[in-house]
């Protein structure tokens, strides 16, 4: 017989609502309120999984966040790998496996690798491996590292939530201090927000004895959690708080049992209360791994929580007076109890019907898989079917570390502890080296002197005491002790490292992956530091911890990524006329952030789609929806000259009604972006920059402004999305504007090529301007985007008897492409400057001061053999060059890049394809021949001056 | 998450802000300008490692202003417009 | 001496329980005076150390580390070493860095598992593929083992990224290296400091600098937490804090320090092959021998020195990988970290003579420093001992500042690297 559930008892279960999961393909009984390991630990399971490197088997060890063995694979819609059975709540109908076993945890195939434990130590892979290669070896050693097993079948079933939080105070552990700080702080007033990552209040206070204000713990706890309640105080049971970020926020992930997924709070508080508590350690000895070898508080736990005895005849190690409180009760729950403590003076009364040895240490434990019996460091043997163990209490003080607390180190406690203090947060309880529910209580009663009105509470019932020799792992001990269990380090392992100057404290762990593990060595990290410190005569202050790193225990990853899925984790911004283009077949991709018609007429046969798009679009006339376009508005009696320090062209000598072509620079020289300046009066502009940079260009705009010009000089206004721009070009352009009643005159002598006119179109005013990305006469008519759609369908519905087309932007590409005109940023890369792209005036004739100016002089920038703009044409009935495509020369036996192919497409219209690109000299090379290589291959081509297509312009006016 | 004091707006998220460059970084005017003065303006920093005085745009506002902070501690010392007013 | 590592030395010593191991380095006191001293007891400082005392014979050196070695980005980055580059001057740096790493475990007798399956950066629309062409074709015309991957090629290397019709950022193809891979960082760092140790540098630890000894208007030495230290010439490896240093030796370098922050998820047996870089997503990946996915992501947006991660770049990342690989949504996160990287403006490093003669600067390598471990080394290493650049170097001096040659592979490639 060994353990077992109590027939009565377990504050934490219902008994009323028995469940069944399976572990392991074998089904386990419990009661709601169960978690997964009491469940198991009730059923008599003792092996639940297999270490990270040596297979062996494990039981259970702790009842919280520690756990470093209980892991296991939890399966169906809410599948997560390595789920802590110490926290997870068992779920009728659950499927859980162990992990890292094959097949199961009790009969694992890789167990053989024990036997080999002595060669392969602590870091052994940096020894060997080497020949002939790592990646040889790799494979195998890879597939038998990891713990649990991604569900490759497995689909999101919903998205995390996120909740923003404030509040006055945020306390971090609803055990005696955080329940008590939480009293105090909500009577004076403030609002707080109690978290535990436990189901139910009451941390230690759960299970161990305790009287307060002379009622029973779990009255005072209800009575507490009823108060918070009614004042309106927020509780979050199931709720970690894991990470303090910068300025004391705080991350919190809550988990819920109906099934959805876990939500993300971010919490600013004021103030934060720390009341974490503290985590029991282990005993060095040796097989201290087996399973059946738990923390004796964990025992408590189970027995009050779940009514689970987890032995009958039980073996107590301990080094402090903790584990004196769990003998008793274990006794009084009907187990035979044998007390070790490794003190041999000052230890509390031997218990009744507890045996007790003093000044004695287990030497090693037995069992095969499971334990059956210790010897002490006597020889003295003793029968076992569990065994407990208490090495003293680490004050659980990660938050505190991660908020760059710093740490005091505390020979009384055997631990560190907090040291000065950090704004905003206060740390209490156990998680402060507090030990007796009255110390616990003064000092969360200190925090708040003066602040509240309330009385502290009072522990009226006996009290825990504090005593402990420490009883760290010891240099030179024989046998296999571990450190870290689920990491497999052992005492060898650390000496190991010391041999071989491994004993920074960091270098410790991660030559040994010592702390490394899923658990974040709770329970492994101060042995394990304080093993180095006695290997090398140091103090543990003075070897220091690893630094604390959030998430305090393995957060979903899930609740960082929320709802940022598909379009909400990267949104597209939409056109005025979307679902016009929808309805007129129009197939969507996005560019430069916008979701626009790359063509219409479907998917089917795109290439085709596009080709006819461009073609008729040069034969009568084209629409296109251009809303995407910048128009940003300066305004102000300093406008001119403003534009003309953002813009490398001079354009304060443009007149009004007029537009011109012009480039912005960047500091460094390089063309940012081009496009159309209107200047509507003296003092008024719109910036009409690409679509893809009107954040950027409005914020560089802004930064001049606010920087260099000053606030009452000019003013900016960003109207890109109030306005949507429909263009109409071609040589029939004119003619269908003028069956609309646009309100101004169409005549050239009244709005030629680069004019701007004003009109109305159904009672709104309407900006009408002559500039040409085509090449053709074109007209962009900019209108109230929420207006546009009348004017759209009768643009389309006018076009009908010309044989309009609506043309995508692929078309639009082609036919751009043809006339040599660029787009920045795909004919140009974050080296081009004007002067590349043959705009040579006003570097040679500026003398007024502009962005990027000196840039234009560098040693770099008047090197003679620069990457310039260039047309690419190929020998007859040759397919178009692939864009991205090199040029090539062999320059001293080296193959050298001269520059690339940045835009080809067949051209409908000239029947042959036409390109751009970037070469090396290229302007002065008009006519040569070059070789260009794409994924291998060589071809020829001749260069030429950009513009293939009525190069004369004379289509502009036609 | 840090909490920068726009000094138009108040205190707001970190994400709403964007690092513009140290302060008191002026810019050379003039082609003829040393090439030395130049890159230094364009491209030499002082990243300081403690008390760093810096341009930032609060992007939802568009206001530039002058922050005063910790780089390593992320406290904030001050803020204030441009200009010196509107200190935050 | 110390002892060869092999599966037969560990063999022995598993017979004889392990205690025969020597320390993987010595630490020494440091000494007066020094032939050269490095700066930074990373990855670039020991592999610098090891090359001078290999390739040049100069042995006299030491190696000055404020805290642990490999304790800065060294111990902090994603692993990823891979040579994708687009300009020929970073194809020649980073290429050498690639083949010495190829070498490395036999070289420094150290295995710092070198683990070379393949990295492809995705494409995600036509755009990018156009982009993705011109790099590749400028990698092989380099020498770099690029290919241009179709969507079913990316498919076979990455069986469970998100396929799917509504994929936010779906794949046009990608920018495959198959060289590329990933290393065991802290190897990398203890198996230089044992090579290096071995050949007679002085590891010092818990050695911070505190002033440069100027003299004649040349540095001489340092001052330092355990007294002072010269040598002629003196190199600087300090990444994140160079502007620190450099402000001490009196200059301003054109670096911005930024926290890149880096996650792993809890360990789970093979479930990704291959490092997978998506920029729509922001995000690269891979999985370790250990079975964590590492997760990296673009840089914090605030200059900072604080070794600590967030939450707005966690969640942004986060965000991208289950965008990437949706299946990743059971998993949960183990760890965050971050280290302090120098961000240049043209993300290339800076390798050269500072303007305080005789001490010299290796830094600026930004996100991509670990990488480039055995080429940062070694061209310091030649820097330290002839005083003069070598050809790989040469284009990477602080001069491009003023000249206008930058070396800019976002320019270039559209890549942020």
């Amino acid at each position: 017989m060994t353990a077992s559930r109590l027939a009565t008892g377990g504050n934490a279960i219902d008994r009323s609502r028995p469940i069944r999961f399976s572990f392991d393909g074998a089904t386990v009984e419990g009661f709601a309120g169960d978690t997964i390991a009491s469940a198991l630990l009730a059923g008599d399971v003792a092996v639940v999984g297999r270490s990270f490197k040596y297979h062996r088997p494990r039981g259970i060890w702790g009842a919280g966040v520690e756990e470093p063995n209980a892991l296991v694979d939890i399966g169906g819609p809410r599948a997560t790998p390595n789920t802590r059975a110490t926290t997870e709540p068992a779920r009728d109908g659950l499927v859980a496996k162990s992990v890292n076993a094959t097949p199961n945890a009790l009969a694992d195939r890789n167990a053989f690798l024990d036997r080999f434990a002595r060669f392969i130590p602590a870091a052994f892979y940096y020894k060997t491996f080497m020949w002939p290669d790592w990646h040889r070896f790799e494979p195998r050693i890879r597939a038998m590292a990891g713990l649990g097993t991604v569900d490759a079948g497995w689909t999101s079933p919903d998205t995390a939530d996120q909740i923003n939080h404030h509040c006055d105070l945020l306390v971090v552990g609803a055990g005696p201090a955080g329940l008590a700080a939480a009293r105090l702080a909500s009577g004076a007033g403030l609002t707080v927000t109690l978290v535990d990552d436990q189901q139910n209040p009451g941390g230690a206070l759960g299970h161990r004895a305790g009287e307060v204000d002379g009622k029973p713990a779990a009255a005072w706890i209800a009575e507490t959690v009823a108060a918070l309640a009614s004042a309106g105080q927020l509780i979050l049971p199931s709720t970690t708080a894991f990470g303090i970020y910068d300025h004391n926020l705080v991350g919190l992930n809550q988990r819920h049992l109906d099934g959805r997924p876990d939500t993300l709070w971010r919490v600013r508080p004021r103030e934060i209360v720390l009341a974490t508590g503290a985590i029991e350690r282990p005993l060095p000895f040796a097989n201290n791994d087996l399973p059946g070898i738990m923390s004796a508080d964990a025992a408590l736990a189970y027995l009050r929580r779940h009514a689970v005895l987890v032995g009958r005849c039980i073996v107590i190690a301990t080094n402090n007076d903790s584990a004196y409180d769990v003998a008793v009760a274990l006794a009084e729950a009907g187990a035979e109890v044998t007390l070790v403590d490794i003190r041999r003076d000052g230890t509390p009364a031997a218990p009744a019907n507890v045996r007790l040895a003093t000044g004695r240490a287990l030497a090693s434990a037995s069992g095969r898989l499971r334990v059956d019996g210790v010897t002490l460091d006597n020889a003295t043997r003793l029968d076992a079917d569990c065994v407990l163990v208490s090495g003293g209490w680490t004050p659980t003080i990660h938050l505190f570390g991660q908020a760059k607390g710093k740490l005091a180190w505390s020979d009384a406690r055997a631990a560190f502890l907090p040291g000065d203090p950090v704004d905003g947060i206060t740390v209490a309880g156990a998680a402060a080296g507090a030990v007796s529910l009255s110390d616990v209580f003064a000092g969360v009663g200190k925090a708040f002197a003066g602040q509240a009105n309330a009385a502290t509470p009072r522990s009226t019932g006996l009290e825990a005491t504090g005593g402990i020799l420490p009883a760290w792992p010891m240099p030179g001990s024989k046998g296999r002790i571990w450190i870290d269990y689920q990491n497999d380090v052992t005492v060898k392992d650390v000496e190991l490292a010391a041999r071989e100057n491994f004993i920074s404290v960091e270098h410790l762990k991660r030559y040994t992956t010592l702390g490394m593990a899923t658990d974040q060595g709770k329970t492994s990290n101060l042995p394990g530091l304080a093993l180095m410190a006695g290997i090398t005569g140091r103090t543990v202050p003075e070897v220091g911890t690893t630094t604390y790193r959030p998430p305090f225990t393995p957060v979903p990853l899930a609740s960082f990524a929320g709802a940022r899925v598909g379009e909400l984790m990267a949104p597209v911004r939409r056109l005025p006329l979307e679902n016009a283009h929808r309805a007129n077949g129009a197939v969507f991709q996005e560019y430069g952030g916008w979701l626009r018609p790359a063509h219409y007429g479907g998917n089917a046969d795109a290439e085709r789609s596009i080709a006819d798009e461009a073609r008729r679009a040069r034969q009568s006339v084209a629409l296109f929806d251009g809303s995407t376009l910048g128009k940003i508005e300066v305004i102000g009696p300093q406008a001119a000259a403003f534009v003309d320090f953002l813009y490398y062209n001079t354009m304060s000598t443009l007149k009004p009604g007029r537009c011109r072509y012009g480039f912005m620079l960047s500091e460094n020289g390089v063309v940012f972006d081009d496009g159309v300046l209107v200047r509507l009066d003296e003092h008024r502009f719109v910036v009409s920059c690409s679509s893809s940079h009107v954040t950027a260009v409005y914020a560089r705009l802004e930064e001049w402004r606010q920087d260099r010009f000053g606030r009452d000089a000019v003013y900016i206004h960003n109207a890109t999305s109030d306005m949507a721009t429909l263009t109409v070009s071609g040589p029939n352009a004119r003619k269908l504007l003028e069956t609309l009643d646009l309100g101004l005159s169409l005549d050239d002598a009244d709005l030629p090529h680069m004019a701007v006119g004003h009109g109305t179109y159904a009672g709104d005013e309407i900006r009408i301007a002559r500039v040409s990305f085509t090449g053709d006469r074109s007209y962009e008519i900019s209108i109230r985007a929420d207006r546009a759609e009348p004017l759209w369908a009768q643009l389309r519905q006018a076009g009908k008897a010309l044989d309009a087309v609506v043309i995508g932007l692929e078309a639009l590409m082609i036919l751009r492409a043809e006339k040599g005109f660029i787009v920045i940023g795909k004919d140009t890369d974050g080296t081009t400057l004007p002067h590349d792209l043959g705009v040579e005036g006003p570097r040679a004739k500026r003398q007024s001061e502009f962005v990027g100016r000196r840039s234009l002089f560098t040693e770099e920038a008047s090197r003679d053999n620069r990457m310039q703009l260039v047309g690419l044409t190929v020998p007859q009935g040759e397919a178009p060059l692939p864009t991205g495509a090199h040029g090539i020369k062999r320059i001293d036996g080296r193959l050298r890049s001269q520059g690339f192919v940045t835009s080809s497409y067949q051209s409908p219209t000239l029947g042959r394809p036409v390109a751009l690109g970037l070469i090396e000299r290229g302007a002065a090379r008009h006519g040569e021949a070059i070789d260009i290589q794409n994924l291998g291959k060589i071809s020829k081509a001749t260069i030429t001056a950009p513009c293939a297509f009525d190069p004369a312009g004379d289509r502009l006016h036609a | 998450m840090q909490l920068f004091p726009c000094p138009f707006c108040g205190p707001r998220d970190e994400t709403e802000f964007h690092y513009g460059g140290d302060a008191g970084n002026i810019r050379p005017d003039g082609a003829e300008m040393p090439i030395d003065r130049w890159a230094g303006y364009l491209y030499l920093r002082t990243n300081p490692k403690g008390t760093a005085r810096e341009i930032w745009v609060h992007m939802t506002c568009g206001e530039f202003f002058v922050m005063e902070r910790d780089t390593v501690s992320h406290k904030v010392l001050s803020s204030a417009a441009l200009d010196g007013e509107h200190a935050a | 001496m110390t002892r060869r590592y092999s599966a037969l030395s560990l063999f022995k010593e598993g017979l004889a329980g392990q205690t025969g191991w020597q320390p993987a380095w010595r630490s020494p006191e440091p000494k007066p005076s020094y032939d050269a001293i490095v700066i930074g007891g990373g990855g670039h400082g020991l592999a610098t150390a090891y090359y001078l005392a290999k390739n040049h014979g100069i042995a006299r050196v030491a190696v000055l580390e404020k805290g642990w070695i490999g304790g800065g980005n060294t111990g902090r980055n994603t692993t990823v070493v891979r040579s994708n580059y687009y300009y020929p001057e970073s194809v020649e740096l980073y290429g050498l860095a690639h083949r010495l790493y190829e070498g490395l475990s036999t070289d420094l007798n150290y295995n710092i598992m070198l683990s070379q399956r393949g990295m492809v950066n995705l494409c995600h629309s036509t755009a990018e593929m156009e982009i993705g062409a011109r790099t590749v074709n400028a990698m092989q015309i380099n020498g770099i083992d690029a290919e241009l991957f179709s969507p079913d090629d990316v498919r076979r290397v990455a069986p469970i990224y998100n396929f799917s019709a509504n994929a936010r950022f779906p794949v046009f193809g990608g920018i495959w290296q198959g060289r590329a891979g990933t290393a065991r960082h802290d190897a990398v760092a203890w198996g230089y400091a044992r090579a290096a140790s071995r050949l007679g540098v002085d590891i010092i630890q818990n050695c911070e600098i505190t002033d440069f000894i100027i003299e004649g208007g040349r540095c001489r030495g340092v001052q330092t937490s355990r007294g002072a230290i010269r040598a002629e010439r003196i190199g600087m490896a300090v990444a994140g804090h160079s502007s620190v240093l450099a402000a001490k030796a009196g200059f301003r370098l054109p670096i911005n320090s930024y926290a890149l922050q880096a996650c792993v998820s809890e360990p789970v047996k093979p479930i990704l092959d291959t490092v997978v870089l998506s920029p729509g997503c922001g995000v690269y990946v891979s999985q370790s021998d250990k079975g964590e996915i590492v997760i990296g992501g673009g840089l914090d947006r605030i200059p900072s020195y604080a070794q600590r991660g967030n939450l707005p770049t966690l969640e942004a990342v986060i965000a991208g990988l289950l965008e990437m690989f949706p299946i990743f949504g059971q998993l949960k996160l183990m760890r965050q970290w971050a280290g302090i990287v120098d961000v240049v403006p043209d993300s290339s490093p800076i390798i050269g003579e500072s303007p305080l003669p005789g001490l010299f600067l290796n830094c600026g390598w930004g996100t991509g420093g670990f990488k480039a471990i055995p080429a940062g080394g070694t061209l310091l290493a030649h820097l330290l001992a002839t005083g003069k650049h070598n050809d790989i170097s040469r284009p990477f001096d602080l001069d491009r500042f003023a000249s206008g040659r930058l070396i800019d592979e976002a320019a270039g490639s559209g890549i942020a690297h």
